[in-house]
């Protein structure tokens, strides 16, 4: 029971590592990719893996506020991408 | 008992959601366009948080694992619908799709 405990706490602290490099490698599509659809896919993933990592972080610490700035994050990270995909599309936001 | 088996699901859905988000960003990385680029990013995305966020609901408090489930479906309503948008985006800005595999259902899909 308590190896199974420790286990998850070391796959949680690790896997904020691992989401953080997969975070790293977005952001070089982001700099790189051609096109604004592109870039625009790359902030969205982006911030999927910041939501997850902030309840990582919720957990690991204890700190159960940090739940709700992922609430926050998510809406923040939606509305963004909708607003530059209309904005793209309309070439104004109506 | 139920904490021990609560525990083993919780090591399984957080290495299979690690595992769905490594390879999103892969398939982010190798493809050769926009739209299979989203194709490959937002599934894995969205299984791949839903799959952690679980995991640590099943670790969490009643109040925490409720917000927790509410992140979850909120991912996986949004993130399809962001995806939707943004080809929708793309694709009338003019971006094309890749050849090898072309069939335009938009622009003339009816006759192949």
């Amino acid at each position: 029971m308590e190896v199974l405990e420790s286990v998850f706490d070391a796959l949680m602290i690790y896997g904020a590592i691992i989401i953080l490099i997969a975070v790293f490698f977005c952001l070089g599509r982001a700099i790189v990719g051609p096109g604004a659809p592109d870039r625009v896919t790359a902030i969205l993933i982006i911030s999927t893996k910041t939501v997850v990592i902030i309840a990582l972080l919720a957990l690991i610490y204890g700190y159960s506020y940090y739940v709700d700035i992922a609430v926050v994050y998510a809406l923040m990270g939606f509305i963004a991408t909708v607003g530059v995909a209309k904005y793209m599309e309309k070439g104004a936001l109506e | 008992m139920w904490s021990y088996i609560s525990l083993i699901l919780s090591i399984i859905f957080m290495i299979g959601g690690l595992f769905f988000l490594s390879v999103g960003v892969v398939g982010l990385i190798r493809l050769p366009d926009t739209y299979t680029r989203l194709h490959a990013t937002t599934k894995c995305d969205t299984m791949g948080a839903g799959l952690v966020l679980v995991a640590l609901a099943l670790q969490a408090d009643f109040t925490v694992a409720a917000k927790l489930i509410i992140i979850t479906v909120f991912i996986w309503v949004t993130n399809p619908t962001a995806a939707h948008v943004i080809a929708k985006a793309a694709y009338v800005t003019g971006f094309p799709p890749i050849k090898k595999f072309h069939r335009d259902f938009i622009d003339g899909g009816d006759e192949q």
